[in-house]
């Protein structure tokens, strides 16, 4: 155990957990990491490419090395960085990347052959021979690379999505976050305060600064009482802002119930989208290291992470309490770390600082003018060589903390492209000028790290954000505090000839920056993709600037010379089930139910997804054995008794103004205005650029009100495209519009019984064909006094109507429908049965109508009128337009038992068949009961001149071919004769 | 120098010394035959096909920064050839068959890996539209399989089977199509053409024509002018910003398209799936990565990112789809600036404007083609005749009406 | 995005559906002479300017109302939104 005294951990709730199977202690307020620390963890994982050991090396959520997979069974979850794990009790967590144990990787062969390894390698060979690659190479690769497994099993866990709205947002609790949190709550506005750790504070948690002369746990607990007190403000621990988005819109993720063992009632992690006037940056800074010789081991960490361990954690670097612990530094910070150590009571080695005029500010040894040259220890840090004026030396420590100055946390200030300009006195990134309108940079993240000046700065941000959206903000009294010293020279690495590691996860050396560089891939970019630095999971948060530092030193250019690097959303790792939120599985999308769905579903109706809508795909009987049985019984009813469907789900639209004719006349290819008050007429729509878009019926209900439908499928996208058309291009016109396919439930009555049935229902109404003609409309009466509408259209080539009620009453219509006709066999149909009828007929549907076909091409090219304009009419004149001479037609098979699926490809009998002798393709193919045989609808190269051609089908994709004649569209009823009976 | 595993060895064990610039950096002449603006991999392709197939000498490639900065860096490298339409299926099986010899080619490892697409089918309508395809797919010699709700299962059991709001009920699937390193390719075809002579200039931005009696001269760049006779745009999502300096507009509008990656895993998904009823589609990276997307954001847009909702939609779908990803993080997000066209169909073609060529309107689509774009567009320029693939890329379709409308959805680019 | 709807005050935008360029508000004459090619530059040719853009927003899922948003391309600043109906109305 190497536990210091102190911290904020609550040594009366011990936890206990595993790691890699192995039991360990705890305690509530150590995250996996430091607890590991404590029990004398340093290896906890592998690296990405050499398999090379790897320990902590920082500790929050830039971490790069510590990841591990936590949970088992189904909440596994890889790749989760140990520092910012919260222990609970019973945590079981493995590290990963390694065959075989974690102490003696089998794949650490790798690191012997880094040599054939470096940046680039993969693009100059596996080449040959050229099967190998799929076959061998790249599975290889595939299984090397990755880091952490998925289990493969369904996420068991709820997630859910929220909205905020706020004046202010501050993200980062620490000193400048707490601050501007305070000023702004006290000042009355809407405040939301995130922070991605359990605990406020920040970095204030993590340093031994006094603040008011006490610790700054207690200006901490009192700040976080008062802002709790506030109704004004809402505090956010667990939670990241991880992106900003347009117009003042932050994503954050909350991390509920992470925690925990398991989430319960709760949901594991919620999505916020945050939407703030005015926001604080105020997410503090990370600290970066100095590339050296052998500087991977574990035990080599950032120094500010050691000092946060011993403050916060009271978890010490090493391995055994009598390792000493080294800090390699090139300014003031790495002293303060060595300060915090001896107060914890750590062995401190001594401060090897790389300036000559190193200062001391306690009782430590100090290597002035001094690099850290060489490392040793296979799984842990054993020993250091310290080289000063070329004299080297070997120390034996059990940990080295290395501080090569803090980066401001600009991450999210140039989410939205806006670049970090250098601060030479910080030797740092600073957020730039262009960054999100309404975000303000506070304390370190805006390069003002020193905690009295944090804590002002973060004052003052939201004072001035506040003051842009009219709202004033007093000062606050702030707690007395100091700034430490941070001096610091512009030191990057230490030259030399042994491998030394940039980026630690994706182990990218100062060696490959080098080769880059030496093959041309100079911009940062391409150094980047090139030798995969900063790609890791932690994004390149410990070694971007680093490596711009090195590849400066190269081109013998400055730093913001060489180049900058811009984040992207998100800031950290965010899940992909937090993402997609709870609409998953069923929920993933509405469903919308049509008003006898119930009804259906007692009939033992099976059903199908109908874009949003669940409909009745047929009703099975008893006795019934296969699907065909059921829907040929329910195609010949129709065709010999009465059959009953619910078309609720088709789209309506009620037109209405004294204008409403001459705007459908313009809405639709065909004249609508002349029509007859009491008439209905079937109609196509275009698209502006000439292809036929939609068809329906338009009812004229009165002079002054239509009633058209439209596809299921375009009900909405029609009703918005009337309703550009009224508002954006002839507003002028007096016409009201409203869908009402909600409304309204519609039941098709359809067969030569349909008006005997109806006769049943109707109060007092003619329904006799000189009364009632096909296409006939009317408003009545039905049940005694029910309102409603009916229709004397068909879509099955029968005597037909559709009858319309208000939506509530559809289900009791079409039980009374079904008891009046019981005599008459009244017999439910759903969409199966619907569409062998409407193939029958020949009526178009989806499958014609899929957007590229044309008026002409589905013969209905007489429809446009030119007598005047409408959507589309001009565009469809022109040449290419003209010159399609596919149409459609009616295919039948020669051996009447043989399908002929839709998607074949038709082709001139004995041709070739390729795309260059293609004559074009079947739409929709079904099993006619009326005509004992496989029919089918298609496409034809100048179809309507080939009746009776013997064409052939090919269906190369399942081996198929089949022979078909050409015929008219309309299987049945030709002349029409029943349509009007 | 030619790159292979035996080169690697060599200088493994000679400390890497006798490694040399992949391309040079040259200085702008005053005037090239063909000048490319635009230094992606359609631009770079089309140097590199110029000089090696019709023996161009004297071609520079202008990039504004580095390249494949712009969309050839932003994607999702998915390589495949499983369109219906005469129009394109021809073209895109042509830069399928490019792709398939691409390294060989090039000597330099793209990483094209042939792990198949499935298009999974969840209505009875969606698998007679892509028996369709699959067909034109046979017919043009590119190949399919029709996949039944079993098949799928065997091959990727970790769908959601079982509690799906649209059931998977089948799949169409090419076996040839795969992903490639995105990078990879823009740096293959860089090397390529610079060891034939291609000077490709990065840092130059084209600030316009010089345009005479209706003939290109030359452009103007912020590194002056360079002289050319016959000047090819290939630059995507910056269309219409560039020949607009040439007067012309197009049938394009910019939009943002935005691309996610996860964190490493270990291998997870073994080819790329796309969901037939929502918007998401996924394959998994040689290092590890999930890579995948859904639609654009569906607004006019030059910002290079897009919006939460569109995040949200994606994994809703990549959720609903693969319930088993919950638990895996998104690391990267990136919004590629894309030349979404009036039919979704791209333009290779001339202007109006003698020596004035085009490359564009790739919609999301560009990086599959990147090969045959190339090819074909070096064939334009060097011949003034449209490659035989490439027939159908015309400007003038649109108001002959020839459109090629692979989703039938008409000139509304944001639903392409 | 946030969308200043003139009678709504900040809607969300994914409240609305994007159609494009406002310039599919001027739809030609049908009856002119070159009523196809002027077609065909309204239905297809957009200017695609990187800058301001007046652009068209369904509000689908709220009031119904087409709007004209006025929006940087570049920076998705919004700089104003009126109520199409107003726009063609003062137009006339």
């Amino acid at each position: 155990m190497t536990r210091l005294t102190g911290g904020l951990i609550d040594r009366n709730a011990p936890l206990n957990f595993t790691f890699n199977g192995k039991a360990y202690k705890g305690f509530q307020g150590d995250t996996l990491a430091s607890a590991l620390l404590a029990n004398g963890v340093q290896l906890m994982g592998r690296s990405f490419k050499y398999h090379r050991p790897r320990g902590v090396f920082a500790a929050g959520s830039e971490e790069p090395n510590a990841m591990v997979e936590l949970r088992t069974g189904a909440r596994q979850e890889p790749n989760t960085r140990a520092t910012v794990t919260e222990l609970f009790d019973g945590l079981i967590a493995r590290s990963q990347n390694h065959v075989g144990p974690l102490e003696r990787d089998f794949m650490a062969v790798n690191d012997l052959l880094s040599p054939f390894f470096a940046a680039g390698f993969y693009y100059k060979t596996f080449m040959w021979p050229k099967v190998f690659w799929e076959k061998l190479y790249e599975p290889m690769i595939r299984k090397a690379a990755g880091l952490g497994s998925l289990s493969m099993l369904p996420d068991p866990d709820d997630y859910d999505k929220g909205f905020l709205h706020c004046d202010l947002l501050v993200v980062g609790g620490g000193a400048a976050g707490l601050a501007a949190a305070l000023t702004a709550g006290r000042a009355g506005a809407e405040v939301v305060l995130a922070d991605e750790d359990f605990a406020l504070g920040g970095r204030l948690t993590m340093e031994s600064d006094l603040l008011n002369e006490a610790a700054a746990t207690d200006w901490i607990a009192s700040v976080k009482a008062e802002l709790e007190s506030l109704p004004n403000v809402r505090i956010m621990t667990r939670t990241t802002v991880f992106g900003v988005y347009d117009h003042g819109i932050y994503g954050a993720v909350e991390r509920v119930s992470d925690h925990l063992a398991v989430p319960g009632d709760k949901v594991r992690q919620t999505l916020w989208r945050i939407t703030a006037k005015r926001a604080v940056l105020a997410a503090g800074a990370t600290e970066r290291h100095m590339p050296f010789a052998d500087n991977d081991r574990p035990g080599v960490m950032l120094a500010g992470a050691m000092r946060a361990y011993a403050n916060r954690w009271a978890a010490s670097p090493v391995k055994r309490d009598s390792d000493a612990i080294a800090i390699f530094t090139n300014g003031d910070d790495g002293h303060r770390t060595a300060m915090d150590l001896i107060a914890k009571g750590a062995k401190v080695m001594g401060v090897i600082d790389a300036r000559e005029a190193a200062p001391r500010f306690g009782d430590y040894d100090v290597y002035a003018g001094a690099t850290v040259t060489g490392t040793k220890g296979r799984l842990g840090l054993t020993s250091i060589e310290i080289t000063r004026n070329g004299r080297s030396q070997w120390h034996n420590v059990g940990a080295l903390g290395v501080a090569g100055g803090w980066n401001p946390n600009v991450h999210l200030a140039s989410h939205h492209r806006g670049r970090p300009v250098w601060d030479d006195n910080l030797l740092a990134f600073v957020p730039g000028p262009n960054g999100p309108q309404g975000l303000i940079p506070a304390g370190a993240a805006a390069g003002k790290g020193g905690t009295a000046e944090a804590l002002t700065d973060g004052m003052t941000a939201a004072i001035t954000a506040l003051s842009e959206i009219g709202v004033t903000a007093s000062e606050i009294a702030l707690p007395q505090a100091e700034n430490m010293p941070s001096e610091q020279v512009a030191f990057w690495h230490v030259p030399g000839k042994k491998r030394a590691w940039v980026d630690f996860q994706n182990d990218v050396t100062v060696k490959d920056i080098a080769l880059a560089h030496k093959e041309n891939m100079t911009p940062v970019e391409h150094l980047k993709r090139w030798t995969t630095l900063g790609m890791a999971t932690d994004q390149g948060k410990t070694s971007n600037i680093s490596a711009l530092a090195v590849m400066a030193e190269l081109t013998g250019k400055s730093i913001p010379e060489t180049g900058t690097t811009i984040f992207r959303p998100p800031y950290t790792g965010v899940s992909l089930g937090v993402l997609g939120g709870g609409d998953t599985g069923p929920l993933f999308r509405p469903r919308r139910l049509t008003p006898t769905h119930g009804w259906a579903e007692a009939q033992g109706a099976e059903f199908v997804e109908v874009g949003p809508w669940m409909r009745a795909q047929y009703f099975p009987r008893a006795g019934e054995t296969t699907w065909r049985e059921t829907v040929d019984r329910e195609v010949l009813a129709v065709r010999s008794g009465v059959g009953l469907c619910d078309v609720t789900t088709l789209g309506k639209v009620d037109v209405q103004g004294a204008d409403a004719g001459e705007f459908l006349n313009r809405m639709y290819s065909n004249m609508m205005g002349t029509l007859k008050v009491g008439m209905v007429r079937y109609g196509l729509m275009l698209r502006e650029d000439g292809h036929a878009y939609d068809d329906g019926t338009c009812a004229r209900m009165a002079e002054d009100h239509y009633v058209v439908t439209t596809t299921t499928a375009n009900a909405g996208l029609v009703y918005r495209q009337m309703e550009f058309a009224h508002q954006c291009l002839w507003p002028e016109l007096d016409v009201q519009l409203i869908s009402t396919t909600d409304a309204w439930a519609q039941i098709a009555v359809a067969g030569p019984k349909s008006r005997e049935l109806l006769s049943r229902i109707v109060d007092e109404f003619d329904l006799s064909n000189e009364a009632f003609p096909f296409m006939a409309c009317s408003e009545l009466t039905i049940c005694n006094g029910l309102r409603a509408r009916l229709f004397r259209i068909s879509f099955s080539g029968e005597l037909a109507y559709e009858i319309a009620v208000p939506a509530r009453y559809g289900h009791a219509l079409m039980q009374r429908l079904m008891e009046q006709g019981a005599d008459l066999g009244a017999t439910p149909y759903g969409t199966e049965a619907l569409a062998v009828l409407r193939i029958e007929k020949g009526h178009a549907a989806g499958a014609e109508l899929n957007g590229q076909t044309t008026a002409q091409m589905l013969g209905l090219g007489k429809m446009v009128s030119a007598k005047k304009d409408s959507i589309g009419a001009v565009m469809s004149r022109r040449e290419g337009m003209a010159a399609d001479k596919r149409r459609l037609v009616g295919l039948k098979s020669i051996e009447p038992q043989k399908q002929a699926m839709a998607g074949s490809h038709l082709f001139t009998e004995g041709a070739v068949q390729d795309m260059s002798t293609d004559q074009g393709w079947l739409t929709s193919s079904c099993y006619s009961p009326h005509l004992n045989g496989y029919i089918a609808l298609g496409f034809l190269e100048n179809g309507d001149t080939r009746m009776g051609e013997i064409i052939v089908a090919a269906n190369p994709v399942e081996g198929q071919t089949v022979k078909l004649e050409v015929v008219s569209a309309h299987f049945v009823d030709p002349e029409g004769g029943r349509l009007r009976a | 120098m030619k790159f292979s595993g035996f080169k690697v060895v060599k200088e493994a064990l000679t400390g890497h010394k006798g490694w040399t610039q992949l391309w040079r950096n040259p200085e702008p002449k005053s005037a090239y035959d063909i000048v490319i603006v635009g230094g992606g991999g359609h631009g770079l392709a089309t140097a590199y096909y110029l000089a090696k197939v019709y023996g161009e000498l004297s071609i520079a490639v202008l990039e504004k920064g580095w390249i494949g900065s712009g969309n050839a860096g932003r994607n999702t490298t998915i390589i495949r050839s499983n369109y219906l339409l005469p129009g394109n299926q021809p073209f895109y099986e042509f830069s399928m068959k490019l792709w398939e010899n691409l390294e060989q080619d090039t000597n330099f490892n793209s990483m094209v890996s042939q792990r198949s697409i499935i298009n999974l089918i969840h209505s009875d309508g969606q698998r007679d539209a892509y028996r369709r395809r699959g067909n034109a797919m046979m017919l043009s010699d590119a190949g399919a399989r029709l996949l039944s709700r079993d098949d799928i299962k065997r091959m990727v059991p970790f769908l959601n089977f079982d509690n799906a709001r649209f059931p998977i009920k089948g799949g169409l699937m090419q076996t040839r199509a795969g992903t490639a390193r995105h990078d990879g390719v823009v740096w293959g075809y860089a090397r390529g053409a610079d060891q034939r002579g291609v000077d490709i200039i990065q840092n130059c931005e084209v600030t316009g024509f010089k345009i005479e009696n209706g003939k290109v001269l030359g452009v103007e760049t912020s590194r002056g002018f360079i002289g050319a006779k016959k000047v090819g745009v290939s630059v995507a999502g910056s269309s219409g910003r560039v020949m607009e300096q040439a007067g012309m507009r197009l049938p394009i509008e910019s939009h943002v398209l935005q691309a996610f990656v996860s964190e490493g895993l270990k291998p997870t998904i073994p080819g790329v799936i796309t969901f037939g009823a929502g918007h998401f589609y996924v394959s998994q990276s040689d290092k590890g990565g999930l890579v995948f997307g859904g639609d654009i954001d569906g607004y006019n847009s030059y910002a290079q990112r897009g919006n939460l909702p569109v995040v949200e939609d994606v994994l809703e779908g990549g959720m609903a789809l693969m319930p088993m990803i919950g638990r895996a993080r998104l690391l990267r997000a990136w919004g590629g600036l894309v030349d979404m066209s009036m039919d979704g169909s791209p333009i290779i073609d001339k202007t109006g404007i003698e020596g004035l060529y085009f490359n564009g309107a790739w919609n999301y689509g560009g990086f599959k083609a990147t090969p045959a774009a190339g090819y074909t567009f070096a064939h334009l320029l060097a011949t003034d005749t449209p490659h035989e693939t490439a027939t159908a890329f015309r400007f003038d379709r649109f108001s002959r009406g020839y459109v090629i409308d692979e989703k039938g959805v008409g000139a509304q680019p944001n639903l392409h | 995005m946030l969308i200043p709807h003139p009678l709504l005050g900040l809607r969300d935008s994914q409240e609305f559906t994007y159609l494009g360029d406002a310039s599919l508000m001027q739809r030609p004459d049908a009856s002119a002479q070159n009523a196809e090619a002027e077609f065909c530059d309204y239905v297809f040719l957009r200017d695609n300017p990187a800058g301001e853009h007046r652009e068209l927003w369904f509000h689908e899922q709220g009031d119904r109302s087409w709007l004209v948003v006025t929006r940087d391309t570049t920076t998705h600043e919004i700089l104003g939104a009126e109520l199409a109906s107003d726009v063609k109305g003062a137009v006339k």
